[in-house]
């Protein structure tokens, strides 16, 4: 279990972007953090990450205390982070890209099987860099394999629908429901309600605040509800 | 002619540079110290002296050649030894081929060594050239280690000649200078890979004039700056009729050293085409942070982008 225990992250000009957040991500479940815009979700996915540190506060893996750690230190514990803007790089081809979130050379079919489920063609990828000839669908779809390919504990996936057509979405999601049933812990980042109903948990992030986390029966009518009464559950604390 | 023995240095840096494997398969002329360490010819491509006592070789490639491989490398494996040479490429038209012309050189001592090829390519009609050429600097000498190429390029019509250029370490000094002249529809493409450290200095000169309609010429420098090191980089390209002309410099700085890029482009026709691109910068940080999320350090990280940046 992945757990933030009282953590706040703070801007340098002390504008607050995670407000005393206490959160419990379940194991092996699939938990879709969503919430408006500017509301601290990619901040959360970086926090746990390790991108960001938390001003106060703590963060624990399998109840180990790992606010400490580096990104680095968070990688080889078993941590995986989808970047929202995925990183171009020149000269690092896909396959090198992979193999090195892999951490292993890997075979065709290995290749084939993991551009496969981002709706990728090997053959046309393969000796591609990563970079800025790819575009921005593409090159999301290879930082999604990034994550993929490397099969961690935990796998954070931050907007993984921006940018991927409507038919490569719908591969998308079939992954992360085949990832789900394997056990693997989850945490996405979306509006998509496609991604929201294959959620075990939803977790509502405003303010910088936890407004509502729950089961996906729970928590669904009451974000649905808010939006045809035109207001968010942003307004609403936990238990309101 | 009588060859020099080759020296165990010699043979070190020959495997390094042009791929020797205790013999070369195919004609060959390996210079050492500015002696001839052995030299063959086949019935396609035929190596001479140049006349009149002149140091260096001319070789000649027969019209219509298939798939030869040439390898003329050249090493200095002592200081004090400036070895100046002149090698005349000869291409006959549609031949194919491919020149391997690496440089090692080496000093144990305070003597200077140098390299100093001058080569000369006359590509027929409608032939193929790749020229692959690896420098490397080498020894435990207080002696620069310094190689000055130069190389002038006439390209005939159709013709199509591919430089792979590499130095990536132990090079003191180095100073390239290029030159091309490509007639219709001849294309050249230049891929140049360098990296300093410490106090070295690289200047690379380009100048390219696409003299013949439809001819095309793709200049790419990538380069790795470290240290002190300097490094400076000079194209310009002259379109005189309809071609397409494009260079690019990007760059990869660190620590204190100095990049200079200066394009200059001149169209003598409304329909040259030419672009040059030059980009100058430290590694994003964004990119280590994401090789980091993937468990690497932040050296491996580092390392992983550069060797990537220069493949």
């Amino acid at each position: 279990m992945l757990e933030l225990r009282n953590v706040t992250w703070s801007l340098p000009d002390g504008e607050v972007i995670i407000d005393d957040l206490t959160l419990s991500i379940p194991e092996g479940r699939l938990s879709v953090v969503t919430g408006p815009n500017g509301g601290g979700k990619t901040t959360l996915a970086k926090l746990i990450a390790g991108l960001v540190k938390p001003t106060s506060g703590q963060i624990l893996l399998g109840g180990r205390d790992i606010t400490e750690l580096d990104v680095t230190q968070r990688a080889r514990l078993g941590i995986s982070y989808g970047f929202q803007t995925p990183v171009r790089f020149k000269g690092l081809t896909v396959q090198g890209l992979l193999e090195t979130a892999a951490g292993r050379a890997l075979s065709f079919e290995e290749m084939c099987e993991l551009t496969g489920k981002v709706g990728l063609c090997t053959m046309d990828y393969i000796d591609r860099d990563v970079d800025a000839s790819l575009s921005g669908g593409e090159i999301k779809r290879v930082e999604i394999a990034s994550v993929l390919a490397r099969g961690t504990q935990v796998s954070i996936f931050d907007e993984p629908e921006a940018g991927i057509d409507l038919w490569s979405f719908n591969g998308l999601v079939d992954v992360f429901s085949a990832l789900k049933q394997r056990g693997m812990t989850m945490v996405i980042i979306s509006h998509q309600q496609r991604l929201l109903d294959i959620a075990d948990e939803i977790i509502v992030i405003s303010s910088g605040q936890l407004r509502v986390q729950g089961a996906h029966d729970r928590v669904m009518p009451g974000l649905l509800a808010g939006e045809i009464a035109g207001h968010c559950p942003a307004g609403r604390k936990v238990g309101a | 002619m009588n060859p020099v023995p080759l020296n165990p240095i010699s043979e070190k840096l020959l495997r390094t540079v042009a791929g020797y494997t205790g013999q070369f398969k195919g004609a060959y002329n390996i210079r050492q110290d500015s002696g001839c360490a052995g030299r063959r010819s086949t019935d396609a491509v035929r190596i001479v002296p140049l006349p009149q006592g002149k140091p260096g070789i001319e070789i000649h490639v027969a019209p219509g050649a298939r798939d030869e491989t040439v390898y003329i490398p050249a090493t200095v494996t002592r200081g004090d030894v400036h070895d100046l040479t002149y090698n005349d490429f000869y291409i006959g038209d549609g031949a194919r081929v491919a020149i391997v012309a690496g440089c090692g050189v080496h000093t144990d001592d305070a003597g200077e060594a140098r390299h100093n090829g001058v080569h000369r390519f006359f590509v027929g009609r409608g032939a193929q050239v790749r020229y692959e050429e690896k420098h490397i600097g080498e020894g435990a000498g207080r002696g620069k280690r310094r190689i000055d190429p130069v190389s002038e390029i006439y390209l005939e019509e159709d013709a199509h000649m591919t430089m792979d250029t590499v130095q990536l370490s132990g090079v003191d000094a180095t100073d390239r200078v290029t030159t091309a002249t490509l007639r219709s529809r001849a294309v050249l493409v230049v891929r140049e890979r360098l990296m300093t450290t410490a106090d070295q200095v690289a200047r690379t000169r380009f100048n390219v004039v696409l003299e013949g309609a439809d001819a095309g010429c793709d200049l790419v420098s990538r380069s790795v700056a470290r240290g002190r090191s300097r490094q400076e980089f000079y194209s310009r390209i002259v379109g005189r009729e309809r071609c397409h002309g494009h260079s690019a410099c990007d760059a990869i700085i660190a620590d204190e050293a100095v990049v200079t890029a200066a394009p200059h482009l001149d169209a003598l026709s409304p329909e040259a085409a030419l672009i040059h691109e030059a980009a100058i910068g430290k590694i994003a940080g964004e990119q280590i942070l994401k090789l980091r999320t993937l468990g690497l350090t932040e050296e491996e990280a580092e390392a992983k982008i550069v060797e990537g940046f220069l493949k």
